[in-house]
């Protein structure tokens, strides 16, 4: 167990906690939007900032890749921790205006957009936290969609925006996108994403239609189930 | 590890000595990538094929940069250095036939100082020189780099020779500490303390690396040290990888950099061939190989952590450092990664000893730095200075100050993400703390000068368009927020600017360098926050004016005809693009403002400098 003050409160947490986890555990509140559960961490929004105090040393870090160390003094509300955290979520109200997701944190957070900010019209709800990428490749496995470019016109989508071959039609990225941008559509024997269409399998009990075919191959292919015995929904089961 | 035979490379430098020495008779022509765009390789080639015409046999040696870049091509004639600038293919022939024959000095080709005019015959007689003190780039004169003997006989080797002969990795480790040797790319570390921080991390294999990643604009010392003396590079790196315990190092140098490229293989295949590279190094039973790894000219990959995403093949995007590189570094191994121009030092060093090497420079940093000195300036070139230089005597004395008689305003210093520093200042010694002290930092060494025509504003919106450009994209900050700075300052230049845009870029600023993930967002904002520092009034005559003090901003100025001045020549009128000037012949000349688009044609056309900007 490491032992910490966060805001004038001592806590403790065992070795290599992170310090969001170490923070939240203590009951106070740190905003994130890339630190999905399901995914490796990049610190990307860096919403979760908080300020460091180690020796003389001062300095800002995000809480969400920093592990939690013995007689380290953390402020979650300093001047420059709000500084950051309230300028990233003006950016990113004017990269999203349409997310109602930015919108309620930001309310959350009182701040209010930016008017010097024109707002952006061409980034849907994106907020390129790329946790849709990384489930892809960590959890998935199939790496069908990736990030392009860089800087302000980084983007994330399928190779060359073309339909995907070794996409399977899952949903983990819209499961895990926090902001809804991408967009998936299931109606009937077929379910829509990322530009391509997909046949859906019908439960062998039920009836239902609840995965894509190609899904279910590619499942039954990494763990040699037959497909036999795969095409029982999760209910049925 | 020991060897207790004498080293190889004095074995190999004594059997060189019958072919060289300090009277032998050679022309050096600088054919750093400068010159080359100068035209000094047909130079080259004429100087071959005229003095065996004449029948000489005198070699003619290739050089990597001089420095005196202004001046290009340059040709110096050994023993006597006699040193010739701007030289062209038709003074050849009385270049061999006058000085290389009978010692005769051509005195049109010698440097001439533009205020006292006296002509200058050797390298060590002109201004640009003599204060000047070339320990690391001072050899390039005299080798061809991609001849591993030139640099043997000029003691190369000699310093890996006494390291793996004589020290032990910890020996090396404190001689590099005794020295107080601070990285060249930028941060200003000590290397010792890095070196030290590999020796002891835990995991194997470990790597040493240098970054040769010079992308600021303007920059160009890394690159004419991998040009014009690759071994000194490759030499530094083994010597380190000993020390820190690693037997493979990795080059990373930009594709964009051809020369740097070719010289670098070259030199590689030179030192394995000799046994300076490879296994069992001179016999002894430490092995070291280096791979050269090509970026693809993104400046971020200059950045460490980025730099090691790009090298294991991956996009390059930095990631959070709070486990440092010493430890967890190129494939989560403890990596050593300096400077091209760190790595050269180290040589040095070894040979010349840390007391020496520490007498040199300010209290905090020691020894030499490169400075590429471009922009408004006499003497655009690479020099290399003690550390304390006076940004006086670099701009005035070598640079020989601000050609057109104009006036100098500011110096940017350490490439994109430094800052901009005024006149008030230029007698601040140069050194890394004092740098930073003022809001800018050492960098990689880019200087940029600016004179009264360059206006603040847009300088700091060129910088922040650059920054747009080159950011990973990865944190929010960085992405969004210099986007949205370059915006503002866009809209400023475009007479956009509104009252609180001063105050939201200093806010905007502080939250961009606390926010970032690495080093490029976090000091993306200086150009902007030193040029607000120092220069407020230029930012607030454009928001609260509309007007562009030093008339470069189009939306901000207006261009009228002086009738006084004007003779009605019609010059104008001939070269403007968009028929906005018209007139009588021999009556003065007017500008319609709307036609005009302020490109500047007619200020470039007139002779009676009857144009006037406001």
């Amino acid at each position: 167990m490491v032992n910490l003050t966060v805001d004038g409160k001592n806590i403790s947490a065992p070795k290599g906690t992170m310090l969001l986890e170490a923070i939240r555990g203590a009951g106070i509140s740190i905003p994130t939007l890339c630190a999905h559960e399901a995914v490796s961490r990049s610190g990307a929004c860096r919403l979760c900032v908080v300020e460091i105090k180690k020796g003389n040393r001062t300095r800002i870090v995000t809480s969400c890749l920093y592990a939690a160390e013995d007689g380290l003094i953390v402020n979650t509300k300093s001047d420059r921790v709000l500084n950051v955290r309230r300028l990233v979520m003006e950016l990113l109200l004017a990269r999203c205006p349409e997310s109602e997701v930015l919108q309620k944190m930001a309310k959350e957070m009182s701040v209010e957009a930016q008017p010097r900010f024109v707002a952006d019209s061409d980034k849907g709800k994106c907020i390129l936290c790329r946790s849709c990428v990384r489930v892809c490749e960590e959890v998935v496995g199939v790496s069908a969609i990736g990030l392009f470019s860089r800087g302000s016109d980084k983007t994330i989508g399928t190779p060359y925006n073309e339909k995907s071959d070794v996409c399977i039609g899952c949903g983990a990225c819209v499961y895990v996108c926090p902001t809804g941008h991408i967009e998936m559509t299931s109606t009937g024997d077929k379910r829509k994403i990322w530009g391509r269409t997909f046949k859906m399998q019908t439960c062998d009990k039920c009836g239902k239609f609840f995965a894509p075919v190609d899904q279910l191959k590619f499942i039954s292919k990494k763990t040699g189930v037959p497909m036999s015995e795969l095409t029982v929904c999760t209910e049925c089961r | 590890m020991k060897n207790n035979s004498d080293t190889q490379p004095q074995q190999l430098k004594d059997d060189l000595k019958l072919n060289y020495g300090p009277n032998k008779k050679f022309v050096a022509i600088c054919a750093g990538t400068g010159c080359r765009a100068y035209g000094s390789l047909k130079v080259k080639e004429a100087l071959e094929a005229e003095l065996k015409k004449q029948n000489m046999n005198v070699d003619v040696i290739a050089t990597g940069c001089l420095g005196f870049c202004e001046k290009g091509p340059m040709v110096v004639i050994h023993p006597d250095k006699y040193f010739y600038q701007s030289v062209k293919v038709t003074d050849v022939p009385e270049i061999v036939s006058k000085t290389v024959a009978k010692g005769e000095v051509i005195s049109r080709l010698l440097y001439r100082h533009p205020d006292t005019k006296k002509t200058m015959f050797r390298e060590e007689d002109m201004p640009f020189y003599k204060k000047q003190l070339r320990v690391v780039f001072g050899s390039n004169g005299m080798i061809d780099p991609t001849k591993i003997d030139d640099y043997l006989v000029i003691n190369g080797y000699q310093a890996l020779g006494k390291v793996l002969s004589e020290m032990t990795p910890e020996g090396v480790i404190n001689e590099v500490k005794k020295a107080g040797l601070r990285g060249r790319g930028g941060g200003g570390f000590h290397t010792a303390v890095k070196w030290e921080g590999v020796r002891k991390a835990h995991g194997e294999p470990k790597y040493v690396i240098a970054n040769g990643d010079e992308g600021d604009p303007g920059a160009y010392m890394d690159r004419s040290l991998m040009e014009g003396n690759p071994h000194s590079i490759i030499e530094g790196m083994i010597i380190g990888g000993y020390a820190v315990g690693a037997n493979e190092g990795y080059i990373y140098v930009r594709n964009e950099y051809p020369l740097a490229v070719t010289h670098l293989n070259i030199a590689i295949a030179a030192a394995r061939e000799a046994g300076l590279l490879g296994k069992n190094i001179l016999g002894t039973d430490f092995s070291f190989d280096i791979h050269i790894n090509k970026g693809a000219g993104a400046f971020v990959c200059g950045e460490s952590s980025a730099l090691f995403a790009s090298i294991e093949g991956r996009a390059g995007e930095p990631r959070a450092k709070y486990v440092h590189a010493v430890e967890k570094g190129l494939w989560d191994k403890p990596t050593v990664l300096n400077n091209v121009e760190t790595w050269a030092n180290v040589p040095l060093i070894i040979n010349k000893g840390a007391d020496w090497y520490s007498s040199i420079g300010t209290e905090g940093s020691k020894g030499t730095k490169i400075f590429s000195l471009v922009g408004k300036i006499m003497n655009t070139g690479l020099i290399e200075v003690p550390m304390g230089t006076t940004l006086y005597e670099i701009i005035y004395d070598m640079g020989g100050g601000i050609p057109g008689g104009r006036k100098f305003k500011a110096v940017q210093t350490g490439g994109p993400s430094g800052g901009c520093i005024p006149e008030s200042l230029l007698d601040i010694p140069v050194d890394f703390d004092k740098l930073y002290e003022v809001g800018s930092m050492m960098g990689s060494g880019g200087m940029i000068v600016m004179d009264d025509t360059s206006c603040m504003v847009d300088v700091a919106r060129y910088f922040l368009a650059f920054l747009k450009e080159e950011s990973c994209g990865k944190c929010v900050p960085c992405r969004e927020g210099i986007r949205r700075m370059s915006d503002i300052l866009e809209d400023i230049c475009a007479g956009k600017g509104t009252e609180g845009d001063i105050n939201l870029l200093e806010t905007m600023s502080q939250a961009i360098a606390d926010g970032s993930l690495c080093a490029l967002g976090g000091s993306a904002p200086n150009p902007v926050l030193s040029t607000i520092k120092y220069f407020r009034e230029e930012y607030e005559a454009h928001i609260k004016d509309h007007r562009c003090p030093a008339g470069v901003c189009k939306a901000l100025i207006t261009y009228s005809i002086d009738p006084e001045k004007c003779t009605g020549c019609g010059l104008c009128i001939k070269v403007c693009p968009t028929q906005a000037t018209s007139g009588e012949k021999k009556k003065a000349h007017t500008i319609d403002k709307d036609k005009c688009t302020r490109c500047g044609a007619c200020i470039e056309s007139c002779k009676f400098e009857a144009i006037n900007v406001k």
